[in-house]
């Protein structure tokens, strides 16, 4: 049985974690969205049968979201109505946020 | 097919009633848990759906008594001849598909010991978590010579469908010339909005078809929502031809005779060719019989699971709550709806609700290729809900006429997206 070395384990651990953090991602996106993630299929359209120009966000790169918010709610990214909303959510919604529409279809 | 749907539901209806003489407050495994829904509007139909999605166990019930649903947001275009009624129009057909149990009748009544809701021909559907969505009624009657026969002459058309094609016509009908007037109520009413993007279109379609005409405002308020922006359009769309009388000005309307088409302030009388009353509102009727609607005739709730401060059991979602910094607006109504239906899953189940979060977003037309809005980011405070400070507020007052042109387009998306997700 050959040696794992700390840098090896420190990466399957951080595997490890993700996977789970996943998981439990996952199952919160089945069970419920985290707070104000309901509210954003107002504009941003989930069926498959609605048509709009403001772009679906379910199933978007986590990070990819996680920016969009942070660049609306300073002010970096030109906006209609998203800086003023941006500007409701803290870091940490905003992550949960991200997390819970990175995972839906 | 509808005889067959009615014998469903008599069936339905008389096997849940022997239900009731076992009352199940807490679920064994098989015993789904029911839950009632009132009105099928953008609150109800949103919140028997999350629920199906949040819960698929429980059995969900939409008590709505008109097979078609008339959407009020842009029915405002309808009336200034930019848009017909039937793209106003949704039916339930989805949201039967979703398999909830679709009860086309009047709800009556609310049994909150007993956990039934009482229909039209004396059915009762048991519950064992009721959600109100009766949207408004009008307060016939606050308004001296403002009654249901009144509105047949000096149309509302707050409530969206045969108003709306009412006042439209009236319009039509109209010789140039003519004045059009207004009456706003005071807060809180269903759209704070509504009526000012109103005067902006009825003044879009006389400036267009008949432009000797005039557009006053009568208003019981001396401020209303996105005010500056409304007022810079008019200035510039509309100059002349709308004006808008506040209260200090003398703006609110003490008594109608629709004879005559005369609205009566305390500074004088206005003669209209078309006279448009929005009159004083509350809860939509069944909030008051359920025991849900304080003195005010809007319902108290709490702001974590919209369950009623007056009755255990009972939740109200939409106009007829009363949600502290949110407006009543369709995009609200479904927002509360889904908070709602999460909260009340997680209820049944013995589970503690989470703390959510709410958002409003409510565009106005002014023109057809000029609009407007208002969001708002909320979350309870104090028992109620407020505004998350430093978020939400309208459209800057200097955008140029381009982000109002994409505003309009977002407008209609924003309707497009919500139909589609309640009724589609």
């Amino acid at each position: 049985m050959g040696r794992i070395s700390d840098g090896l384990m420190s990466k399957l651990v951080a595997t490890a974690i993700a996977a789970v953090a996943t998981a439990a991602a996952a199952v919160v996106a089945s069970a419920e969205p985290p707070p104000g993630a309901a509210a954003c299929s107002g504009c941003h359209p989930v069926s498959p049968r609605v048509t709009s120009p403001v772009p679906r966000i379910a199933g978007i790169d986590r990070a990819a979201i996680v920016r969009a918010m942070q660049d609306f709610r300073s002010g970096q990214r030109a906006a209609t109505v998203m800086d003023r909303i941006a500007k409701g959510f803290t870091d940490d919604e905003i992550q949960a946020i991200a997390a819970w529409f990175a995972t839906q279809k | 097919m509808k005889a067959t749907r009615r014998a469903f539901l008599k069936f339905g209806v008389a096997a849940t009633a022997s239900a009731t003489l076992l009352p199940v407050r807490t679920f064994a495994q098989g015993a789904a848990p029911r839950v009632v829904v009132v009105g099928g509007g953008f609150a109800g139909a949103s919140c028997a759906r999350a629920l199906r999605q949040a819960a698929p166990r429980v059995a969900v019930t939409l008590v709505e008594a008109n097979p078609t649903f008339t959407a009020c947001p842009f029915s405002n275009a309808v009336i200034g001849g930019l848009r017909e009624l039937s793209a106003q129009q949704f039916t339930y057909e989805r949201v039967a598909g979703d398999g909830i149990t679709m009860v086309r009748a009047l709800a009556t009544g609310v049994d909150a010991q007993a956990r039934t809701v009482t229909l039209a021909d004396g059915a009762r559907l048991p519950y064992d978590r009721l959600v109100l969505a009766p949207g408004i009624d009008i307060r016939w009657g606050a308004l001296p010579g403002y009654d249901e026969a009144a509105a047949a002459q000096m149309p509302h058309a707050w409530r969206a469908g045969e108003q709306t094609v009412l006042l439209r016509r009236q319009l039509e009908a109209m010789d140039d010339g003519g004045l059009v007037v207004i009456s706003a109520p005071a807060n809180p009413f269903r759209c704070p909005p509504g009526p000012y993007e109103r005067a902006s279109l009825i003044a879009h379609y006389l400036k267009t078809k008949k432009p000797r005409s005039k557009l006053i405002i009568l208003d019981a308020k001396d401020a209303f929502s996105k005010q500056r922006l409304f007022q810079a359009a008019w200035a510039e769309l509309y100059p002349g031809l709308l004006e808008w009388v506040p209260l200090s000005k003398g703006g609110n309307v003490t008594s109608v005779d629709a004879g005559t088409r005369t609205l009566v302030t305390d500074f004088g009388r206005h003669q209209a060719k078309v006279a448009n009353v929005i009159p004083p509102q509350k809860a939509g009727r069944i909030a008051e019989g359920a025991g849900v609607a304080d003195r005010t005739g809007w319902c108290p709730i709490d702001p974590v699971t919209f369950e009623s401060k007056l009755q255990a059991g009972i939740h109200v979602i939409g106009d007829a709550a009363i949600a502290g910094a949110m407006p009543k607006s369709a995009f609200a109504a479904n927002s509360q709806a889904k908070t709602c239906a999460a909260a009340v899953a997680r209820l049944l189940t013995g589970a503690v609700p989470s703390t959510p979060k709410l958002i409003n977003t409510c565009y106005s037309l002014v023109a057809p290729d000029y609009g407007i809005s208002v969001a708002g980011v909320y979350q309870p405070s104090g028992g109620q809900l407020a505004d998350v400070p430093g978020s939400g507020g309208v459209s800057p007052t200097d955008a140029p006429r381009a982000t109002r042109a994409v505003e309009a387009v977002l407008a209609e998306a924003w309707f497009r997206t919500i139909t589609g997700e309640v009724f589609g």
